[in-house]
């Protein structure tokens, strides 16, 4: 109902929205919840568990009951409070989890079930018979779970993330926020001020109270309007402090167009916010006071009614009732008095306390029963003077307030008991750099907290070298904060504590007398504490009722772990810009253009995107394209962008033995204008990486790694450099984006070299593993005759802003030359056929023995991984050793990830004999190949194993061989005429 | 999570890799020994309380740095170089 | 106490006045045959295989907190049998089938739910390295399917198969995989092993471990010294501070693990689904939370609880695969303390010191193992010899070299499993 005139919105614009398909009118500044109490809806959602009859609890993001769902197909978002989401016109709601109506719950059966359904019953059955959990009974319980639906279709909104940085985070934009973000302001300090609210100024704008002899709402305004005109404060109203982390970073939502019906612009931008020093003045939530049946809809706190009441205009029932064990909650009372509004009754829990204004109080006085099947009618109240029934269509409830310590718990900190406002209060320290202030900390009254938050920020501006600039506290309320302990109302019915999980009072005791006595197996147990509230509303008590139970105290009794987020955060917003393509950069060589212009799949390769085949008309299967390519390779010339592998570039009067050190081969001994293969070990003495290094000159070498290594290789020689042989004199950078570097591979690949560069190239001077500078078309570039196909053949690289222009050159010419350019799956072949292995082999689990270059472990000298290569169990025999495999039947397949057996044997675990790693069709020899490591390999060439692939269902006879299929002399790779 | 890099300021975690414990920095010599080596590259004191840890500012400086944490509380109370602290 | 659907109805009509504690609160005694160190899953599951296969019962479990207070109430529940190296294979195969007989044979409903773990593969040579990995899951007897992608899209529509930036080609399935509540599984095995006598002893921290000679004679601790034949260390995240009480140095470093739950929404998910490419694992639990998790957060920390970048990171992993959960909330974060070893394989053996045993280096794999790794541990306490499917979590192998178990093939290097 609304009250004219009344409510810091009173003129407000009307707003149309409607609830479960019914429209209502709003009016603007109002929240969903606002609203429709305004339109006396009091029916909202269902409980999870049982699916009794929910209302609005609250009037803040701690809410409970009033979670609904907004929007529909993509946009469908579920659980959305409807406590704080703000009205626009045509905003659509509808509630959650009941079906098929919300007055008509099918599902509200399971409350007649509840005696049978207590805590923790489902650990004690469904298990008989032993199939049915999976079949049977699991699938009721998952058709019954959640609250609200997403959509299931892939998501259109967009989300930002973003860093901030300042001097002072202040958290809370309430009386001490304000205080403190002002203080610390004007002593010229950056500040953040953040409240989740949309408007800033706390419970200022929920209360009747003056502060400076003016309207507490108005004096905010007025704060911020001052803050707003300094240049080192950035205030971020909707934008709730999600979580506390190492060294002064928090993280933040910003919810940026929940408010409006507006599409383009983010939906919410997910901040993380570095801040020297911090300021909690995140207020203090009011709880519940457990009474039999509590739960019904029209029952709700004492200080969201005077939300609802002085800033909405909205008399949440006709006829309200209060029942409290404190002083605040008579203020509910004042004020509804006050706005016109009948107050039936303050039912006071305490004994000698008095009317604060004309409405009928009842001290020594309890509710212990109410009615109303789908909201509240009556409450029957016990007192001093008897028992009677009140009529009253809603209840205003305030069993205390809890300190909003929940950001001062995200790094292990434990609040502290206070018993003078029955809570907990956080801990000094538990947040490095952060101080908290007001009734975060259990200061509440209004002058209190204004006072707090100034002393605060001055004390935290101290710490930064600033000096504050002189403060008169604002006069304010200052009347104590007198309360008197009441967890629970003794009587028939539930008592309920957690309203989303439907746990009650004698859940916490059933779990005592089960001996889950510890509060964390309390909760695990009851579920208490674990809904979409996190126990904001209900943990306290739980504690006290478990206390209670258990017989001991509640600082005894301890806390559950308040862990982030403070509140609920969207995926979307925590993992804004990955979806899709976003997740990862992307690569390019300075081919790929030209790559996809004919017309070739793209395959992922780590970061690197690298052409999969080049298809020519008339191809249809990727095969087909790619023993084409392999045959150019072997008969004319194929092109190949290699630009991915990595490439460090090495210098100064100690390369050589860094080298050494770093590579298990020796490298001082290489020539100038040579280059050797190199292998690298881990220091685990395990293969970490292969690749070519090339020697320039005396001083200077060109390494080269594979593509999926680049990263870890070039950390791991800043590593050794740094840390292990700073005595070495050397410099290296990654020039891995510098250089576009490509294969010209084939018997044709000198002749078309030398179409392109400026001078001819012959046998003799580029003899096989030569390299050096080349000039091309008078850039320098570098030649490298060096071979991953077993071809003669070379890599020529250029500096990347000219690679797109020799690709294009290289393939014109390897056309005009009966060749043309060759892809990953070509690679592939060709390298396998020549048994070169890739990480496919050295997988990280491969010693250097295991793949044949035992022996390039030099033993005289030290270097990376070759004391722990020389471990006995790195060194065995029987130890899974590189080798070929060629199928007995060369029509039968080969398939990589099958195990290999003696023939006639059970293909299981303890007859393994290995495994097949790489496969290819040879074009080239017309069958299936395979490397693998087979148990003792070195020495079994020429037996026959069984290859085993279950999951594929190949089962082939294979021979096992050498790993170079082809051509193992090496004599066309080394071709040295001139012809 | 940020970490003061001698050489840039303190910078989000975000920018560095994480190596593992300072004992890498002394290196057995060859011959030391399996018992030395195991100790090396396997066993860890694993001190829940301050200890040094190794650093890369991968995406930063380059610099391996050695930083004294504590493991417990995640309080970051000093960084030095690498470079020129290794035996 | 039995638990039956007819004391349940019972109990429903009686106002649950006749539920008897699920355990014991005893008193220390003075000397036990066996002392296990650690009150997590697999120190109450090794109590419990103590007392019902071996008939050891006078056995004591100190808890320094509550049952169940570590791993085994901070995971996401998953139950795998899916590695491809000898010595892992047999143990999770055993461990598994242990899984699928557990409600029965501790009467107690652990949800177990065999809804199928599928791990995603997204270039050729992942998939070959999965097929490597399912063939030895069946050379092993376990279950292994090769799905192609239009598989993987049949059973989770959920996933983006047109827009990811490393596109699904396929998964390895494994049927028998699924999720368990995890709680219930550490209550189950504490009930267990109360009903058999053993004393489950809580708020009790081990400060010392007593040795005269080379052998173990007890532990002293928070409620006073208390003797033992054996003594069985099975701690965790804690491994190298208890060890070092008995003067061992391990090859484990400590790291966070974080994961995360969303608030409940309605079914979507069936499966668990790991996406190797962003290091990112879903499932849905009963309740309708989406569970999930990453990677460790890679820096040695006893702190449980992370920091933003890997848990960003794991939200940016959940956006490109299955954007569709864009707009459910993430509820809450929580942190475990992972004893990551050497090789990212566990250790169960015997110490240099007599009556001195080690369970440890789970890694972030420890849920799942929790029935096996209590089974064989309970067998080389009780027996003095290694059980067959846990014979090759020996400690030496990272002296010798032989044996080592590194899944990943990341090297020694703690973090990196």
């Amino acid at each position: 109902m609304r009250i004219a005139g009344k409510g810091l919105n009173a003129g407000g614009a009307p707003v149309s929205f409607s609830f479960d398909g019914t429209i209502y009118e709003g009016r603007e500044g109002d929240t969903l919840a606002a609203a429709l109490l305004a339109n006396d809806v009091r029916l909202v959602g269902r409980s999870f568990k049982y699916h009794r009859p929910r209302g609005i609890l609250t009037a803040g993001s701690e809410e409970p009951n009033a979670l609904v769902t907004l929007g529909t197909h993509a946009a469908q978002d579920p659980n959305i409070r409807a406590t704080t989401q703000e009205l626009y016109d045509g905003l659509a709601a509808r509630s959650q989890n009941a079906w098929p109506s919300l007055k008509r719950d099918a599902m509200a059966v399971n409350d007649l079930m509840s005696p049978f359904l207590s805590a923790g019953f489902y650990y004690k059955t469904f298990m008989w018979p032993k199939s049915f959990w999976e079949k049977v009974y699991e699938p009721i319980i998952r058709r019954a779970a959640g609250l609200g639906a997403i959509s299931g279709v892939t998501n259109e909104d967009t989300y930002e993330k973003a860093f901030a940085h300042c001097d002072v985070l202040v958290i809370g934009a309430g009386p001490a926020g304000l205080m403190a973000a002002l203080v610390a302001a004007q002593a010229g300090a950056d500040v953040i001020l953040a409240d989740e609210d949309s408007r800033m100024g706390g419970r200022l704008l929920a209360e009747t109270y003056s502060v400076d002899g003016r309207e507490g709402a108005d004096w905010a305004a007025d704060i911020v309007a001052r803050l707003m005109a300094m240049d080192n404060v950035r205030l971020m109203t909707r934008t709730t402090i999600t979580g506390a982390y190492d060294q002064g970073t928090f993280g933040a939502l910003e919810r940026v167009t929940h408010h409006t019906a507006a599409t383009q612009a983010p939906r919410e931008c997910f901040w993380r916010i570095v801040a020297k020093r911090s300021i909690l003045c995140a207020g203090a939530l009011e709880r519940p006071i457990a009474f039999p049946n509590n739960d019904r809809p029209g029952i709700m706190t004492a200080g969201a009614v005077r939300a609802y009441l002085n800033r909405w205009g909205v008399a949440p029932g006709k006829s309200v009732t209060i029942f409290a064990n404190n002083d605040d909650a008579h203020r509910t009372a004042v004020d509804l008095v006050e706005a016109g509004v009948k107050v039936a009754g303050v039912i006071d829990s305490r004994a000698d306390v008095q009317a604060l204004g004309d409405y009928p109080i009842f001290t020594n006085g309890k509710v212990v029963g109410t009615k109303g099947r789908l909201g509240l009618e009556s409450i029957t109240v016990q007192h001093s003077g008897g028992t009677r029934d009140i009529r009253t269509d809603c209840l205003a409830m305030s069993g205390g307030w809890n300190p909003t310590v929940h950001l001062t718990c995200h790094m292990n900190g434990r609040p502290t008991w206070n018993d003078d406002i029955l809570s907990f209060v956080p801990t000094d320290g538990a947040i490095p750099d952060m101080t908290v202030a007001g009734a975060a900390r259990g200061v509440f009254s209004t002058h209190g907290c204004l006072e707090d938050g100034i002393a605060a920020a001055r004390a935290v501006v101290d710490t930064l070298g600033l000096d504050a600039v002189a403060v008169d506290t604002p006069s304010a309320d200052d009347s104590a904060y007198r309360i008197e302990p009441l967890w629970q109302v003794e009587g028939k019915g539930r008592k309920w504590l957690d309203f989303q999980n439907d746990v009650h009072v004698k859940d916490i005791k059933l779990a005592a007398q089960e001996n889950f006595r510890s509060v964390e197996h309390m909760k695990r147990y009851t579920t208490q504490g674990m809904a979409t509230d996190q126990g904001k509303n209900s943990n306290v008590a739980a504690l006290a009722v478990l206390a209670d139970a258990t017989g001991r105290g509640i600082p005894e009794t301890g806390t559950t772990t308040f862990r982030p987020p403070y509140a609920p955060v969207s995926i979307a917003a925590m993992g804004a810009g990955a979806q899709g393509h976003g997740f990862a950069p992307e690569r390019h060589m300075t081919s790929h253009q030209a790559t996809l212009d004919r017309g070739a799949p793209m395959i992922e390769a780590g970061l690197w995107y690298r052409p999969s085949y080049f298809p020519k008309q008339g191809e249809t299967t990727w095969l087909e394209s790619c023993n084409r390519e392999v045959g150019m390779v072997r008969n004319t010339v194929g092109i190949c962008d290699v630009s991915t592998l990595g490439k460090i570039d090495i210098q100064g009067p100690d390369a050589a033995a860094f080298l050494d050190f770093v590579y298990c081969n020796t490298f001082s001994t290489l020539k100038e204008y040579r280059v050797r293969y190199g292998l690298m070990l881990r220091e685990d003495g395990h293969v970490m990486d292969d690749g070519t290094t090339a020697r320039l000159g005396a001083n200077h070498y060109v390494m080269t790694t594979t593509t999926a290594a680049a990263g870890q290789v070039m950390k791991h020689l800043d590593w050794v450099s740094q840390a292990l042989r700073p005595d070495l004199d050397v410099r290296f950078a990654s020039v891995t984006e510098q250089w576009a570097q490509f294969a010209v591979a084939g018997p044709k690949s000198r002749d078309l070299l030398n179409t392109v560069l400026d001078a001819d190239i012959d046998g003799e001077s580029w003899p096989f593993m030569a390299c050096g500078d080349v000039s091309i078309g008078g850039i320098v570039g570098r030649l490298f005759r060096i071979s991953f196909s077993g071809e003669h053949a070379y890599e020529v690289s250029v500096p990347a802003r000219f690679g797109a222009s020799l690709f294009r050159q290289l393939c014109a010419q390897a056309e005009a030359m009966g060749g043309g350019v060759y892809g990953m799956e070509a690679l592939n072949v060709l390298r396998i056929e020549k048994g070169f292995i890739t990480h496919s082999e050295i997988h990280g689990r491969v010693s250097a023995f295991d793949i044949g270059f035992g022996r390039m472990v030099s033993q005289k000298k030290d270097c990376i991984g070759n004391a722990a290569s020389q471990r006995p169990g790195l060194l065995e025999a029987e130890r899974e050793q590189l080798v070929g495999f060629k199928p007995v039947d060369k029509a039968e397949k080969l398939t990589a990830g099958a195990h290999l057996f003696v023939e006639g044997a059970d293909a299981v675990r303890l007859n393994d004999q290995g495994y097949v790693t790489s496969v290819c069709h040879s074009p080239t020899l017309g069958h299936d190949l395979a490397l693998g490591f087979l148990r003792d390999g070195a020495n079994r060439h020429g037996e026959t194993v069984m290859m085993v692939d279950h999951l594929r269902g190949v089962k082939t006879l294979c021979e096992v061989c050498h790993p170079v299929f082809f051509d193992p002399d090496n004599t066309r790779a080394k071709e040295t005429s001139n012809g | 999570m940020r970490l003061p890099c001698p050489l840039c300021g303190d910078r989000d975690r975000r920018e560095f890799y994480y190596q593992g414990h300072a004992v890498a920095l002394d290196r057995p010599a060859r011959d030391a020994g399996d018992g030395a080596w195991d100790d090396y590259l396997h066993n860890r004191d694993n001190i829940a309380g301050e200890v040094r840890d190794l650093w890369h500012h991968e995406a930063g400086c380059g610099a391996w740095i050695e930083v004294t944490r504590n493991t417990v509380t995640h309080v970051v109370s000093g960084a030095r170089l690498v470079r020129g602290t290794a035996k | 106490m039995g638990y039956s659907a007819l004391k349940i109805f019972k109990e429903g009509l009686f106002g649950q006045k006749g539920w008897k504690p699920v355990w014991r609160n005893p008193e220390p005694k003075a000397e036990y045959d066996v002392i296990i160190i650690g009150g997590g899953g697999h120190g109450l599951s090794t109590a419990y295989y103590l007392a019902k296969e071996h008939g050891i019962t006078n056995v004591a479990v100190l808890e320094k907190g509550y049952l169940g207070g570590g791993n085994v109430g901070r995971n996401t529940t998953i139950v795998r049998a899916n590695y491809a190296l000898p010595g892992n294979s047999e143990f999770y195969s055993h461990s598994l089938k242990l899984w699928e007989g557990m409600e029965q044979d501790l009467n107690y409903n652990t949800m177990m739910s065999q809804r199928g773990v599928i791990n995603l593969f997204h270039s050729d040579g992942q998939r070959d390295a999965f097929a490597r990995r399912g063939n030895a899951m069946i050379n092993q007897g376990d279950d292994a399917i090769l799905l192609d992608r239009d598989g993987v899209r049949d059973l989770v529509p959920l996933i983006d198969f047109d827009n990811v930036r490393f596109p699904i080609y396929g998964g390895l399935y494994h049927p028998r995989g699924g999720t368990a509540r995890h709680d219930a599984v550490a209550w189950g095995y504490a009930r267990g092993a109360d009903q058999r006598g053993v004393d489950l002893i809580q708020n009790c921290e081990v400060t010392g471990i007593d040795i005269e000679g080379g052998v173990v004679k007890g532990v002293q601790t928070s409620r006073g010294a208390i003797r033992a034949k054996k003594v069985a260390i099975v701690v965790a995240g804690r491994s190298s501070q208890v060890a070092e009480m008995a003067g061992m140095r391990l090859p484990i470093e400590s790291h966070i693990l974080q994961a995360f739950v969303t608030e409940g929404i309605k079914p979507i998910l069936d499966q668990v689904i790991s996406f190797g490419m962003g290091h990112f694992y879903i499932s849905q639990s009963d309740k309708g939370g989406l569970v999930f998790g990453g990677d460790l957060d890679f820096y040695a920390s006893y702190a449980a609880r992370g920091n933003l970048p890997m848990m960003e990171h794991v939200m940016e992993a959940g956006m490109t695969l299955m954007p569709s959960i864009a707009k459910a909330r993430v509820l809450r974060s929580w942190g475990g303390i992972m004893d990551m070893s050497s090789d990212g394989s566990p250790i169960i053996d015997k110490t240099e010191t007599e009556g001195l045993y080690l369970n440890c280096g789970w890694c972030y794999g420890g849920f799942k193992a929790v029935p096996g790794s209590g089974f064989s541990y309970a067998h080389l306490i009780a027996k003095d010899m290694h059980h067959e499917p846990a014979s090759q979590f020996r400690l030496d192998r990272f002296r010798t070299g032989r044996g080592l178990m590194d899944e990943e093939g990341t090297g020694s290097q703690h973090n990196l499993h």
